[in-house]
């Protein structure tokens, strides 16, 4: 694992057997945030990893910088990406894995997945969050 | 207070210009809003401009004459034309001066736009993971759009086919090549509802309005309009916006309600009132969205309204009609300000094929954009 790092401080937490994304919630609004906000009156939340798909599309072309999956077209695959409600907390922008464009469904329960994505110039893989149909429906 | 009238109004046809800057084609938009008010520059007071890739507005006094008058650069994202006009509205209607510009143009580099993450108050991984496209957004704003309502892709051609046959008719448009309903539905797919079709692009243009308070405007010009209502809004709290990594489950209205009620509050009127509009179109599913969000239908009617024309050139609400954004594309600090050209141009009845019949009296603008802001005016004769 120690080649593996998440793409980004204080996203979710890694290494674990059970990562989840990190939020916070504003203790006088109770409002949720992704990602965390750091402020004396937000407290860091582990979220949910469950929930359901709200909306989704597909990026069928190669983003411009500052997109690092590739900067080669011919290794481009286009990706599914969507919403997630996590329950009684927040909805979540997240590429989608393990699920084909057709098969994508509003409503379709979705969890949490850490995903490799590119290796950086240290030759460490740079984890990113992901959701793909949860397992147990 | 005086009201506030438009007496002059210039373009730059949009698209692409090689070997003209942006700011030149403003030069040449503002230049024809002089000559369109029989005016020299030396008569303007005052000037508002921007573009949001194509450098400083006030740049332009080296072309047009270094009168020393105040030229406020503005760069307000999507809105910035919408913002200079607004900034216009309210200079003329304090009484600090008589007669002013607002000028908006660009020119963009081809392809979707590239976004810097850390502009817009995120974190790079954000941009660097694929999620920071606006194309994304709008896919994905009118997928659950059309789950919700039960508007079908049928309708999403429908609104590129209509913009294309107004282009056509649109010697400033860029795309003025009609595109078939099928084509449409069957190009590459971009992003899911929406082909490639149904997009707007990146593009250059520019356009130039001069405005001045409403009791000397006959000195100008035999055709005066009035500026009746004009408000900006930005993002409340709920609504779906382009590069949100999260958003609330609780779902509000959009920016562009606000600024459409504080536009008819100003304007004193009613939906009823407006004879044609021009709403922001950045792809054709935001057309749809933005009929319902600026209260001229209930969510879910455009299907119906779509297919029975009311949204053509001939019919009851005619939207768009010098071809939107879809078929002019969008050099985002002049987009705002064609939106209220074509309306002056069609309430001077002077849009040719693309005339509205029955000589209509009022129209009704509607900018949107990134990161969630809004723009709306009500032009009269």
């Amino acid at each position: 694992m120690s080649n593996q790092k998440p793409i980004a401080d204080n996203l979710f937490t890694w290494p674990s057997d059970q990562p989840k994304l990190l939020g916070s919630r504003d203790t006088e609004t109770g409002r949720y945030f992704f990602p965390a906000k750091r402020s004396n009156t937000h407290e860091q939340i582990e979220l949910s990893t469950k929930g359901k798909l709200w909306t989704w599309t597909v990026q069928r072309f190669m983003p411009k910088t500052p997109y690092i999956g590739t900067d080669n077209p011919e290794d481009f695959e286009p990706y599914p990406v969507g919403y997630i409600e996590l329950p009684g907390q927040i909805m979540v922008e997240s590429r989608l894995v393990d699920v084909r464009a057709e098969d994508l469904k509003i409503g379709m329960e979705m969890e949490l997945s850490i995903e490799p994505f590119v290796k950086n110039e240290n030759g460490e893989e740079l984890m990113i969050f992901s959701f793909k149909p949860s397992q147990d429906s | 207070m005086s009201d506030v009238a438009i007496i002059g109004i210039g373009i730059h046809p949009f698209g692409r210009t090689e070997g003209m800057s942006g700011l030149q084609q403003g030069v040449h938009a503002a230049r024809e809003a002089l000559s369109d008010a029989e005016m020299e520059w030396k008569d303007v007071q005052f000037a508002f401009g921007g573009s949001s890739a194509a450098g400083n507005a006030d740049a332009m006094v080296n072309d047009l004459g270094l009168t020393g008058i105040p030229f406020m650069n503005v760069s307000n994202g999507c809105a910035t034309g919408g913002s200079s006009l607004l900034s216009a509205y309210t200079t003329i209607k304090s009484g600090q001066f008589d007669i002013g510009m607002a000028v908006g143009f660009d020119k963009h580099p081809r392809g979707a736009f590239n976004a810097d993450p850390e502009a817009s108050g995120l974190e790079k991984w954000y941009g660097e993971t694929g999620l920071m496209l606006t194309t994304q957004f709008f896919g994905m704003k009118i997928q659950r759009y059309m789950h919700d309502y039960g508007i079908t892709s049928d309708s999403l051609a429908i609104v590129a086919e209509k913009a294309f046959n107004n282009a056509s008719l649109n010697p400033n448009a860029w795309r003025r090549d009609p595109v078939s309903k099928d084509t449409i539905l069957n190009a590459t797919m971009v992003s899911d509802p929406l082909t490639k079709y149904m997009f707007c692009s990146p593009a250059e243009g520019a356009v130039a309005l001069i405005m001045c308070r409403a009791d000397i405007a006959h000195k100008y010009t035999s055709k005066p309009l009035f500026l009746k209502g004009a408000a900006f809004r930005s993002r409340p709290l709920g609504s779906f916006e382009v590069f949100s990594p999260s958003l609330e489950i609780e779902r509000g209205p959009s920016p562009t309600v606000g600024a459409s009620e504080a536009t008819f509050e100003m304007a004193g009127m009613n939906r009823e009132d407006i004879d044609l509009a021009q709403l922001q179109d950045t792809e054709s599913g935001a057309e749809i969205m933005h009929m319902a969000e600026n209260g001229f239908c209930k969510d879910g009617d455009q299907e119906k309204l779509l297919h029975d024309g009311h949204t053509m050139i001939n019919g009851k609400l005619p939207v768009n009609t010098d071809g939107g954004c879809i078929a002019n594309g969008e050099p985002v600090g002049a987009s705002g300000l064609r939106q209220v050209f074509e309306n002056c141009v069609q309430l001077r009845g002077a849009a040719g094929k693309r005339q509205v019949q029955g000589n209509p009296k009022t129209a009704y603008t509607h900018v949107y954009g990134a990161p969630g802001i809004s723009a709306c005016t009500i032009i009269t004769t």
